[in-house]
C-alpha cells in the first residue's frame, strides 16, 4: 500500500478536472457551438466542404477523437509524475 | 448459381464464424461471464464497443435520416459521437477504478442504498429490452428484404445466433464475436459508397469527396425550384430543438449500460481511456460515411432520376419500388417525374447503393450480413445488461448474496435465452412503438444514470438521497414530459422553446444535477467509508485495501 499524501493528491485530483474543463469546453464549442453559428461557417469553403455542414458531419468527430487521445496522454504523464501509473 | 442462394452462402457464413468464436472463448467463471475475465486489450475493447454501439438503426436508417433531414440530421452524427468524449473524460476511468460489474452495481455501493440499486436495475432493463427488441427487429428486416427470408423466420434465425453467441460465453465469448462482427458490419458499409466514389471520382474515399457534391445538389436544387436546400440548417427542427436534442443524445449515449458495461472489461485505468479513444475511431469510420453515404444517394436521385420519364427511370428505382420502399406518383400527369412526385423510404439510402454502383450482388449479400452483425452485435451487449442486472445486482447483491459463482452463472444464461424469446416475440408484433420508445432511451439515460454516477465521483458530497431524488425526479419529469408533448397525457404539454419528445431528457437531467447538488448538500453528508470510496475511484492506485474486494 503505498503512502501517498493528502495534498499531492488533491493536487492531482484539480490538475484532471482543469485538463476534463479545458477538453469540455472544447468538446462545446465544435458541436454544439457549430451548431448555433452555422450560417456563417456554411459560407466558408473548407477542404471543398461548406464549413458548417463539415463540422456536424465530420470536423467535430476527428476533434473529438484527438480530444480523448490527447487526454489519455495528460493522464499518462499524470500518473507518472504523481507516481500513480499502473503497474 | 442463384443470388438468393449466393446470400444465403454470405450471410450464414458469417454467421458459422461468429458462432465458431463464441464456442472458442466459452466460459465458466463468473468474471469471465461478467467482464471477460478483464483482460480485454485496449484496442479490441474499443472495436467490441464499436459494434456494440452501432445498430441496427446505426447500419441502415442513419444515412437515410441524413438524407431526408439534411443539416438537421446530423444532431444524430454530433450526439452519437460527441457522447463518448464524455464518457472517456468522466466515465470510464472511473467505472474500471471502481472495479465491480454493473453500473446499478456503481449506483447502489456508491449511495449506500437498495433502494437506489432498484432504481438503476430497472432503468437498466427498461432501457435495454426495448433497445434490443428493435435490434431483433431491424434483424428481421434485413433478413426478409435482401435475402427474400420471411420475417418470422428471420427473427428466429436472428434470436437464435444471438443466444448462441451470448450463452456460451457471456462478455468474454460477446467480446470477440462483437470484434468479428464489427469487421463484417464495416465492410458491408464501405465497399458500396466506396465503389460508386471511386466510379465519379477516381479515388476511394467518399467521405471526402462529397462536400463537392454538397454545392452541386445545391445549385441543381435551385435550378429545379426546391426548397428547403440540403445543407440549409433548422429546416426539419428549429434551432433550440436540434441544439437540445445534439446534448440530450452526447449525454444519454454515455449513460447507455451497455456502453459503460464493456469498459469493466479492460485490464486498468489507463486502458479505459485509451479503449474509448479507439472506441470513437472504430464507430468514425461508419459515422463519417454516412453523410457521404446521404448526399451520394441525394445526387444520383437529383440528377438521374428526377426529371426522368416514369417509364424509363432507373434499374434500381424499379425494383425498389417493387418491394414498395420507393414510391412514384405522377401526380401532374405530365409522364415526368417531379422530387415532389418521388417518396424514398430512409432504409433505401443503404440498400440500394450496390445497385446504384452497379455493384454484383454478391456485394449486396456483404450489405445483408452487415446490417446483421450490426444488429446482432448491439442485441448481445443489451441482453447482457438485463441478464447481469437480473442475474448479479438483483439476485445476488440483494437476494442471495450466497449464491454460488456457478448458480449466478446458469441463471445469467437462462435469462439470456428468456429475454431473448420475449424480445423476439415482441418484435414480431407490431414494432412502430418499439422503435420509437428507442429515440427516447437517450432521454431516460441522459435523466438517470449519467448524472448520478459524474456526481458520485466529482462531487463527493452527493448522497443517497439527493442522488435518489435526482434519478426518480429525473426520469419522471422527463417521462411526463414526452407523454405530454407527445400524446397529451395526463396533461398536455405544449413543447417549451420548440424541444420535442427526443429531447425531453434535457429536463430531466438538469432536475438530476441540481438534486445531486442542492439536497445532496442540505441533508448529511454520506459515511467516512464512502469519502474514502470517492478517494479509491479518483486516484489510478491503491490508498488503502479497504477496497480490495472490489477488484
Amino acid at each position: 500500500m503505498a503512502t501517498v499524501d493528502k495534498a499531492k493528491l488533491e493536487e492531482y485530483h484539480k490538475k484532471n478536472v482543469i485538463m476534463i474543463l479545458i477538453l469540455l469546453v472544447i468538446w462545446f464549442i465544435v458541436s454544439l457551438g457549430g451548431i448555433i453559428v452555422v450560417r456563417g461557417l456554411n459560407e466558408i469553403n473548407f477542404l471543398g466542404f461548406p464549413l458548417g455542414y463539415y463540422m456536424g458531419a465530420q470536423g467535430s468527430i476527428i476533434i473529438f477523437i484527438i480530444e480523448i487521445f490527447a487526454y489519455a496522454k495528460y493522464m499518462d504523464k499524470l500518473d507518472k509524475e504523481y507516481g500513480f501509473a499502473e503497474e | 448459381m442463384s443470388n438468393q442462394m449466393l446470400g444465403y452462402i454470405v450471410v450464414f457464413g458469417t454467421f458459422i464464424a461468429f458462432l465458431y468464436i463464441a464456442f472458442a472463448t466459452r466460459a465458466k467463471k463468473s468474471d469471465d461471464f461478467y467482464v471477460a475475465g478483464r483482460r480485454v486489450p485496449t484496442v479490441w475493447n474499443g472495436m467490441a464497443v464499436g459494434a456494440d454501439w452501432m445498430s441496427a438503426a446505426s447500419f441502415i436508417s442513419m444515412a437515410g435520416a441524413l438524407n431526408a433531414l439534411g443539416y438537421d440530421g446530423l444532431a444524430y452524427i454530433m450526439g452519437w459521437t460527441g457522447g463518448y468524449v464524455l464518457l472517456a473524460l468522466v466515465l470510464a476511468p472511473y467505472l474500471r477504478k471502481f472495479g465491480k460489474y454493473t453500473a446499478p452495481d456503481f449506483i447502489g455501493d456508491r449511495y449506500e442504498s437498495h433502494a437506489a440499486r432498484v432504481v438503476a436495475i430497472i432503468c437498466a432493463i427498461i432501457i435495454s429490452l426495448t433497445y434490443c427488441i428493435a435490434q431483433v427487429a431491424g434483424a428481421g428486416i434485413i433478413m426478409a428484404r435482401l435475402l427474400g427470408f420471411p420475417m418470422g423466420a428471420a427473427i428466429a434465425v436472428g434470436i437464435v445466433i444471438v443466444v448462441a453467441s451470448t450463452v456460451m460465453g457471456g462478455m468474454k465469448s460477446i467480446t470477440w464475436t462483437q470484434c468479428a462482427q464489427y469487421i463484417v458490419l464495416i465492410v458491408g458499409y464501405l465497399i458500396p459508397v466506396t465503389a460508386l466514389c471511386i466510379k465519379m471520382y477516381g479515388h476511394p474515399f467518399p467521405q471526402f469527396a462529397y462536400g463537392d457534391l454538397l454545392y452541386k445538389i445545391v445549385a441543381k436544387e435551385q435550378e429545379l425550384n426546391i426548397k428547403p436546400l440540403y445543407i440549409e440548417p433548422f429546416t426539419k427542427m428549429n434551432a433550440v430543438d436540434m441544439w437540445v436534442l445534439t446534448l440530450v443524445l452526447m449525454v444519454g449515449t454515455a449513460g447507455l449500460p451497455h456502453i459503460m458495461m464493456r469498459f469493466f472489461t479492460v485490464p486498468s485505468v489507463r486502458s479505459s481511456r485509451y479503449s474509448a479513444g479507439w472506441a470513437l475511431v472504430f464507430i468514425g469510420a461508419l459515422y463519417i460515411t454516412a453523410p457521404a453515404y446521404a448526399a451520394f444517394q441525394k445526387y444520383v436521385v437529383l440528377h438521374e432520376v428526377v426529371g426522368k420519364s416514369i417509364t424509363a427511370l432507373p434499374d434500381w428505382v424499379t425494383a425498389w419500388g417493387k418491394a414498395g420502399l420507393i414510391k412514384v406518383t405522377d401526380t401532374n400527369g405530365d409522364g415526368i417525374l417531379q422530387f415532389a412526385e418521388l417518396n424514398i423510404h430512409r432504409d433505401v439510402v443503404v440498400l440500394s447503393m450496390p445497385e446504384i454502383a452497379q455493384l454484383p450482388y454478391i456485394v449486396s449479400a456483404l450489405v445483408a450480413a452487415g446490417g446483421l452483425a450490426a444488429a446482432i452485435s448491439t442485441a448481445d451487449g443489451l441482453l447482457m445488461v438485463i441478464a447481469s442486472a437480473i442475474s448479479h445486482d438483483l439476485y445476488f447483491r440483494m437476494i442471495n448474496p450466497k449464491a454460488t459463482e456457478t448458480q449466478r452463472v446458469i441463471l445469467g444464461k437462462s435469462l439470456i435465452g428468456v429475454f431473448a424469446v420475449i424480445a423476439g416475440l415482441i418484435a414480431s408484433q407490431n414494432i412502430g412503438f418499439i422503435v420509437q420508445i428507442v429515440a427516447w432511451a437517450f432521454s431516460l439515460a441522459a435523466s438517470s444514470f449519467f448524472p448520478a454516477i459524474v456526481m458520485g465521483v466529482f462531487y463527493k458530497r452527493t448522497n443517497k438521497q439527493g442522488a435518489m431524488v435526482g434519478m426518480l425526479g429525473g426520469l419522471l419529469i422527463t417521462i411526463f414530459y414526452i407523454l405530454g408533448v407527445k400524446f397529451g397525457w395526463p396533461t398536455k404539454i405544449n413543447p417549451i422553446l420548440g424541444i420535442k419528445d427526443q429531447g425531453a431528457g434535457l429536463f430531466g437531467m438538469i432536475f438530476n444535477f441540481l438534486s445531486c447538488w442542492i439536497i445532496s448538500a442540505v441533508t448529511p453528508p454520506p459515511s467516512e467509508r464512502i469519502m474514502n470510496l470517492v478517494d479509491h475511484l479518483r486516484y489510478p492506485v491503491k490508498l488503502t485495501d479497504e477496497f480490495d474486494s472490489f477488484h
